[in-house]
């Protein structure tokens, strides 16, 4: 069975690679720096490139949970680590807007993050992301209590959410790329709404 | 700077000016126009001019220009969406054509109508907006001499990514303003639809003047990356009718800009 194959395949696979493989798009967004690969407008396109890759490091950890119940894919030992570089790539693409693109003009800043709905639902999420990165250690999982841990991680999924919302708040019309990312976000978010088994009739 | 209505500040290279494109008729990416407007015919052209005009009818682009002084203006150029480019445009202007066509005194507003054709517009056949493009101007905006029908840029004829072969230019309003690829000018006694305020009127407003004052409902519009500028030094003040108050301001005193934005 293909399962049985992916499983077999990334047996030698050890977590930790997982961030050798997420350093690869900050890699190309630097090579592309420096061979002038970004098009007229490098600004936006690195803002936009390092929001994407967080947006679907968001997409690729929602996913982790559903293939493991419909599909009996475990992958959820990566779940860890595509979630700390999701944070990661939040963080940079925030960063590169304060200084790159917002080049510290802080009144404009404050002003955007009270006043501008995409700012503010982006800005949000990136608040959620961030006790989820600071407790994403097995120290954290035991001095909080598993159950704990486990209900401040559904964070994730209202982070997911806004950060979908972001995406669409901020484009012209409807192109499809963020309609896409929201359908798969909230489309990820509703699996989880399945009931795991038949319920139970209560005796009358 | 050439002439009383340019600007001395540089313009951005040509590279610039032909990569990076809102023209949604092509697609929704700015380098959409650049990669599948090749394909324009953009000859034979012909410019259809209707409504309260005295000589309506279909003309031959070469036909309505014939004689018309065509001048270089280097023109500051705000995109709605925060990013701005200097751009020498050659064209005429818009009042010598209207003058040539015969506005009738019950004319208050010009509509321009860009072209819709599905077979050389991928934007076009997948509906991405409302086809055609329509923009229109009030009768002393588009009476204004800095009001530009341009047809080239640099001295070359205009690319098929920047509106060939003749497209608006208004430099002291958002650039959806500046309809492409134009195939008809409607004179009329109305405030004309316009396809984005059509489209989303609480965030484009049928003036549409650059006004760092009057934020878009979802960005600030008080500066602007310059395109072209590099990493490090690329946002600057955005300035009240994008630098040319001087020329333009008057034509708004009656006016609360903040309401007719």
């Amino acid at each position: 069975m293909l399962r049985d194959t992916i499983h077999r395949g990334l047996r030698p696979v050890r977590p930790w690679m997982v961030y050798t493989l997420g350093v690869l798009p900050a890699l190309l967004l630097v090579i592309d720096v420096f061979t002038g690969n970004l098009g007229v407008d490098p600004v936006k396109t690195i803002e936009h490139r390092v929001g994407e890759v967080a947006l679907q490091l968001i997409v690729a950890g929602l996913c982790i949970t559903p293939l493991r119940r419909f599909a009996g894919l475990n992958l959820i030992r990566f779940r860890r680590q595509i979630g700390v570089l999701a944070f990661v790539y939040a963080t940079l693409h925030l960063l590169v807007w304060i200084t790159l693109d917002l080049q510290f003009r802080w009144s404009e800043i404050g002003a955007d993050l009270v006043k501008r709905p995409y700012i503010i639902v982006g800005f949000a999420a990136f608040l959620m992301l961030l006790p989820l990165a600071v407790t994403s250690n097995n120290a954290a999982i035991r001095r909080m209590g598993a159950a704990a841990w486990q209900r401040l991680h559904w964070l994730t999924y209202p982070a997911a959410a806004l950060a979908g919302l972001h995406f669409i708040l901020l484009v012209k019309a409807w192109p499809a790329e963020p309609l896409i990312y929201m359908g798969a976000i909230l489309a990820l978010l509703g699996l989880r709404l399945i009931p795991r088994a038949a319920p139970r009739r209560m005796p009358a | 700077a050439t002439g009383p209505y340019s600007t001395d500040e540089a313009p951005n290279s040509l590279e610039d000016i032909t990569s990076y494109n809102n023209f949604y008729e092509f697609g929704f990416d700015k380098t959409d126009p650049a990669a599948h407007a090749g394909k324009l015919t953009t000859s034979p052209w012909a410019v259809e001019v209707d409504g309260l005009v005295d000589r309506p009818g279909s003309y031959d682009l070469v036909d309505l220009l014939k004689g018309l002084p065509v001048e270089e203006r280097i023109y500051r150029f705000r995109c709605v969406e925060a990013w701005s480019m200097v751009i020498p445009w050659n064209g005429v202007q818009l009042s010598h054509v209207l003058d040539r066509v015969g506005v009738q005194p019950g004319a208050k507003f010009v509509q321009f109508t860009s072209l819709a054709r599905p077979e050389e517009m991928p934007g076009v056949k997948a509906g991405l907006l409302d086809w055609p493009y329509r923009e229109g101007l009030r009768m002393d905006e588009a009476m204004h001499p800095l009001t530009l029908l341009a047809t080239g840029i640099y001295g070359e004829p205009m690319p098929n990514q920047n509106g060939a072969p003749i497209r608006l230019v208004v430099p002291w309003k958002y650039g959806f303003k500046s309809a492409k690829s134009l195939v008809k000018i409607t004179l009329t006694d109305r405030m004309p639809y316009t396809t984005w305020n059509a489209l989303q009127p609480k965030e484009y407003g049928f003036y549409a003047n650059v006004n760092p004052e009057v934020d878009h409902p979802r960005w600030s519009q008080a500066s602007e990356r310059r395109i072209g500028a590099g990493l490090f030094a690329s946002r600057v003040d955005t300035q009240k009718f994008n630098g040319y108050g001087d020329l333009v301001a008057d034509l708004y005193k009656e006016q609360d800009l903040a309401r007719d934005y």
